[in-house]
């Protein structure tokens, strides 16, 4: 008992702090990256607690509701956008026996719940009685349908790969030649992963220079932060995930397993970052493209040479 | 040779690589006073003793936002001589709010009474107070850094090029003293 209380307090804590340092992390990179300094005041030393600053001014502010909104969905939409990651975070091994829970179904459930997490957008679109909400809303739909199929078929590759579901069980098969072999699926999960949180170049559905935030229009203060807070647990769920199944998860020389998962997790999160800063928004026409010309035959190629391979292997 | 599929992506991804771990541009103005270019337009700085209060710059002042007044002055007369005249300032004052900075003042003015000077802090919560007198225009005054060195490899200035020309020699063959001042020449007596 005591021990899984530990447990979920570890991942609790783990939640809370990680997104923080990414969105810390974001506004520095990105400062850097276009010759900016970045936020350099609060907290004294170059900003560190600029984040924390953020989060005390979000919740003094007035918590607003349109008229006209579906007062019930659109107070619920925030915390059905974050509590998902947070879900997923307990079945994500972190070093060795060091998970939440081992689920048989680990990644099955992983997938299934991360896809609960769009469902808070369209949440938000719909009841913000908001027609660029709305839009937004839609978007963010016809993005989940697109991009989970490329993310389930990578993902499948990886469990053919193992032969199990269990997130633990896919880490005790993994052999260093995976890297290679699974590249292609790894990049196909990572890109339709960025697509399924919204992330610069795919945030279409959010689009602040034309769609002005889309479904987060009318949200302000707390509500506004917890959509933020969920953008940035997704980043660091994503990278988790992408860890765990493609780059080995707790496997590496010299250090001990953790460290190794956290030091994936931090460079996949940059990686999220840095694209951002780098690529232009897609156009709509062209991420469904992306989608179904690009990244849904890639992960049929993947999942046809892994079935290969583990034939010639057998 | 055939285009590498996603080069032009990763050419992107370089670039902001790059920038990242290059130093940044920024300037921490309060802490660090920003380096400005030589002939900074900051302030219109008085050096008072040059003024003359000709009014020169207050007529040619495009905004009419510099206002003075002065008074005559008659200086005892020196030994053998007579009494002199002369302009005395009583006040030289600069409307900064209505002021575009044009610089005509400067250029207008034939005694070398107004500079600009690099100063910039001097914003104020109320318009009012952006008119300021002679005295704060002298303090600028002090702030007036020397003029930058010329630039190698440009024309000489054009003072001293003119300075520098040669007297042309008189021309051969041409008598110097067929010129002269009308009526110095004796007319003939029509008698």
């Amino acid at each position: 008992m005591l021990d899984v209380v530990i447990r979920l307090a570890i991942i609790v804590a783990a939640f809370l702090v990680l997104p923080l340092l990414v969105g810390q992390t974001e506004h520095k990179v990105m400062a850097h990256m276009q010759s900016r300094l970045g936020p350099m005041y609060a907290g004294g030393f170059h900003g560190w607690a600029q984040l924390i600053a953020d989060g005390v001014k979000f919740v003094q502010k007035e918590d607003i509701i349109p008229a006209a909104a579906d007062r019930t969905i659109f107070k619920i939409a925030p915390a059905v956008a974050l509590v998902p990651y947070l879900v997923v975070l307990i079945v994500i091994p972190v070093g060795d026996g060091l998970v939440g829970v081992d689920l048989d179904a680990g990644l099955f459930f992983v997938l299934a719940v991360m896809g609960v997490g769009v469902l808070g957008a369209i949440m938000a679109g719909w009841a913000s009685a908001n027609k660029y909400s709305v839009l937004g809303g839609m978007r963010a739909a016809a993005q989940l349908m697109s991009y989970e199929l490329p993310l389930v078929l990578a993902a499948s590759s990886v469990a053919m790969a193992a032969g199990t579901l269990s997130l633990s069980g896919i880490l005790d098969e993994w052999q260093w030649w995976w890297l290679p072999w699974q590249a292609l699926g790894g990049v196909v999960f990572f890109v339709a992963g960025l697509a399924e949180l919204r992330r610069p170049p795919f945030d279409m559905p959010i689009a602040d220079s034309e769609i002005i935030m889309g479904p987060m229009t009318e949200y302000a203060g707390i509500r506004f932060a917890l959509f933020m807070l969920a953008e940035y647990a997704g980043i660091v769920v994503l990278g988790a995930l992408t860890a765990v199944l493609f780059l080995g998860g707790w496997h590496g020389p010299l250090l001990p397993g953790p460290v190794w998962t956290l030091i994936k997790i931090g460079v996949l999160a940059f990686v999220v970052i840095w694209v951002r800063v780098s690529y232009p928004r897609m156009r709509e026409d062209q991420l469904q493209r992306l989608a179904w010309v690009g990244l849904v035959p890639l992960a049929l190629l993947q999942l046809a040479l892994t079935g290969v391979v583990k034939v010639v292997m057998a | 040779m055939a285009r590498i599929p996603g080069a032009g992506l990763a050419k992107g991804l370089a670039v902001t690589l790059r920038h990242m771990l290059r130093r940044s541009v920024t300037q921490q103005y309060p802490q660090a006073k920003p380096e400005l270019p030589p002939r900074s337009r900051g302030v219109i700085a008085l050096v008072e003793e040059n003024c003359t209060s000709c009014m020169l710059c207050a007529r040619e002042c495009p905004d009419w936002c510099i206002y003075i007044d002065s008074h005559k002055e008659t200086l005892p007369a020196p030994e053998g001589g007579r009494p002199r005249q002369r302009n005395v300032l009583d006040r030289f004052a600069i409307d900064f709010s209505l002021c575009m900075y044009c610089g005509i003042c400067i250029e207008a003015c034939p005694f070398d009474a107004l500079f600009w000077s690099p100063e910039f802090e001097y914003a104020d919560g109320d318009i009012r107070n952006l008119l300021h007198e002679k005295d704060q225009l002298g303090v600028w005054a002090a702030t007036v850094p020397p003029p930058p060195p010329h630039d190698p490899g440009a024309p000489p200035p054009k003072e001293l090029a003119a300075a520098a020309t040669p007297a042309r020699e008189p021309r051969a063959g041409r008598d110097v003293r067929a010129i002269r001042p009308p009526g110095s020449l004796k007319r003939e007596d029509p008698s």
